[in-house]
């Protein structure tokens, strides 16, 4: 039987059922078929605009798979390409960032210029008329666009368009973007890391209103440390609280936040001193937006998640995280923090305190999380125990933040693409 | 005696051999014991070693308050990823005594910390710089910073123990 075409989901919406088979997270040929079906088919996260300010600064990143550099170009378009010499393949970029003019081959020394064009050849009197050096730029992505400063790739030409793509999920975007009057800028500093687990569960994993309680209980006992009352107010029970799936496969949990938000949400631990300036700040945002608008960028937390590997948690901090499957049961993952380009220093100081104390590889819950993906991994090697549950909140008429209706969006856009035999057939037939 | 006045380096020796031994044994309520009231401990992150953690995202950037926070979470049973502990065997060499910079000692050293856990393995390697003061005859550790030579942490994952 054609494994690729049977369903991985069970998806019994009158029992209020759903499950997902664990061969999702363990089977090498389920990974391969993702390789085609869902990173050559979405739009991919490669960086953000902020990351190239200047012509001729550029970043290398691996997204889809693929070496690739987001490089500036003399012209000020920032621009994706993909990281292979076209004369026999040598990457032409070796660092991890920098500002250059040119990238030279090592192989044989064929020089591109910023906007990747071909434009250094040595000996080129030994080709034929028919060696054209303009055919043999650095090739990119078939399609690239930004989102505001988010820039996205993908591999297929027929694909919808990025502002299509991303469907409800620009709403959230823009509550993100629209915390600076600037432009929002990715802050120095990449956190470089790993779990030794399927990727989807980190997916899962970053949007899981449920866990937070029992996998963080030393967060929140560190918060009450340092004075945070939240009664009445904490992730078991927040004030306001929403989750959306927002099309497409991505999918938001809004909520009212326990802790501070340096945007403008002051509370105790920021200091007394600093009250007025974050009123200041909140002040600033009503004229801008009026006071609910203001009040949902400002108050409010987001965990944001956009199909396939694309993370945006504006909580306590704001984190951009993507996350690449190298096996079934090994990820790397690359996060950064995302801030308004003008905030002050203290602001940005404030910002990366909040940020280390939950978040990143060395914080006080990144690591526990990682521990518990890497548990559900191991735990998988019980093939005998073939399903995971994924039904929380399933007959609710307006699910909560602990429920899972935002992993099931996830797991029935997945499915589809996994499953269509329409894009399997196309792929025969190519 | 000066708080500046250099120790020599089988006095700096001491204090980070027995640092890595309570590290290494979890004993870090004496860990604390060590350090300075202000002490503050960082890891930039691998790609800006020589980062300041005022503007660059760091992997740890503690205060005084926030190491005794990660120190109290480590002992008790909910830093999961610490539950159980894993074991840690630090190797520290190339220990040099660099001068004064008026208000501390500047002392560095070397770093190889295998940590082991459920049949794993990781290193890491690379480089600590201190600043050290004098309290009589003792020395307290007033800044620790961590400077990684690994690219990523990869295959690693996260730093959740004392680096
Ligand atoms: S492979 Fe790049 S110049 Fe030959
Ligand atoms: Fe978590």
């Amino acid at each position: 039987m054609d494994k690729s075409t049977e369903s991985y989901i069970i998806d019994d919406q009158d029992a209020g059922l759903f499950r997902v088979n664990r061969r999702a997270f363990t089977d090498p040929e389920c990974l391969q078929e993702e390789r085609r079906r869902i990173f050559d088919k979405c739009w991919i996260y490669v960086g953000h605009e902020s990351e190239v300010p200047h012509a001729g600064d550029y970043r290398s990143r691996n997204a889809a798979g693929r070496p690739m550099i987001l490089v500036r170009g003399d012209d000020s378009v920032a621009r994706v390409l993909l990281n292979t010499c076209t004369h026999r393949g040598a990457m032409v970029c070796r660092q991890n960032s920098g500002n250059a003019k040119t990238f030279q081959c090592p192989y044989h020394a064929w020089t591109y210029n910023s906007r990747g064009q071909l434009v250094g050849v040595p000996g080129e009197d030994s080709y034929s008329d028919a060696f054209k050096r303009d055919d043999l730029g650095l090739a990119a992505p078939p399609q690239v666009d930004n989102y505001r400063g988010f820039i996205f790739a993908c591999f297929d030409p027929a694909a919808e368009s990025l502002y299509d793509y991303l469907a409800g999920a620009r709403e959230y975007l823009d509550l993100v973007a629209d915390q600076s009057e600037l432009g929002m800028k990715i802050v120095a500093g990449q956190q470089s890391y790993s779990a030794r687990a399927n990727w989807k569960l980190l997916m899962e994993n970053s949007y899981d209103g449920y866990h937070g309680l029992p996998t963080h209980q030393r967060y929140f006992s560190f918060l009450s440390d340092i004075g945070i009352d939240f009664k009445g107010n904490n992730l078991g029970a927040p004030v306001r609280q929403k989750t959306v799936d927002l099309g497409n496969g991505h999918a938001v949990l809004e909520y009212q936040s326990a802790w501070g938000r340096p945007i403008a949400h002051w509370v105790p631990p920021f200091g007394e001193h600093r009250k007025e300036h974050f009123e200041q700040l909140r002040r600033r945002f009503d004229d801008r937006f009026g006071p609910e608008r203001a009040r949902r960028i400002c108050e409010t937390s987001r965990n944001l998640g956009i199909f396939p590997n694309l993370v945006i948690n504006d909580i306590m901090a704001i984190t951009v995280r993507t996350f690449f499957p190298v096996s079934p049961d090994y990820m790397e993952v690359n996060a950064w923090a995302l801030a308004p380009i003008e905030e002050s220093a203290a602001d940005s100081k404030l910002r990366l305190d909040n940020f280390l104390t939950f978040l990143g590889p060395g914080g006080f819950a990144t690591p526990d999380d990682v521990e518990m993906l890497e548990s559900c991994q191991r735990g998988f090697a019980n093939r005998e125990v073939a399903w995971s549950d994924i039904s929380r909140g399933m007959k609710r008429e307006h699910p909560s933040i602990t429920d899972e209706l935002q992993m099931r969006a996830f797991w029935r856009r997945w499915n589809q693409l996994m499953t269509t035999p329409q894009i399997r057939r196309a792929r025969k037939a190519a | 005696m000066s708080a500046t006045e250099l120790p020599s380096r089988q006095q700096v020796e001491d204090l980070l051999y027995k640092e890595a031994a309570l590290l290494d044994e979890w004993r870090l309520e004496e860990w604390l014991e060590l350090l300075a009231e202000d002490a503050i401990y960082e890891i930039p992150p691998t790609d800006v070693p020589e980062g300041d953690s005022r503007n660059t995202l760091f992997i740890v950037a503690d205060d005084a308050v926030r190491i005794r926070s990660r120190v109290k979470q480590l002992l008790g049973k909910s830093a999961w990823a610490e539950n159980p502990h894993s074991r840690t065997r630090r190797m520290i060499a190339n220990v040099r005594v660099l001068g004064s910079d008026g208000e501390n000692i500047l002392v560095t050293a070397n770093f190889a910390v295998h940590r082991m856990r459920y049949e794993s393995v990781d290193t890491y390697i690379g480089h600590y710089d201190y600043k050290l003061l004098r309290r009589g005859n003792d020395l307290r550790i007033r800044e620790r910073r961590v400077i990684l030579d690994n690219e990523a942490l990869r295959p690693h994952g996260k730093i959740s123990f004392i680096l």
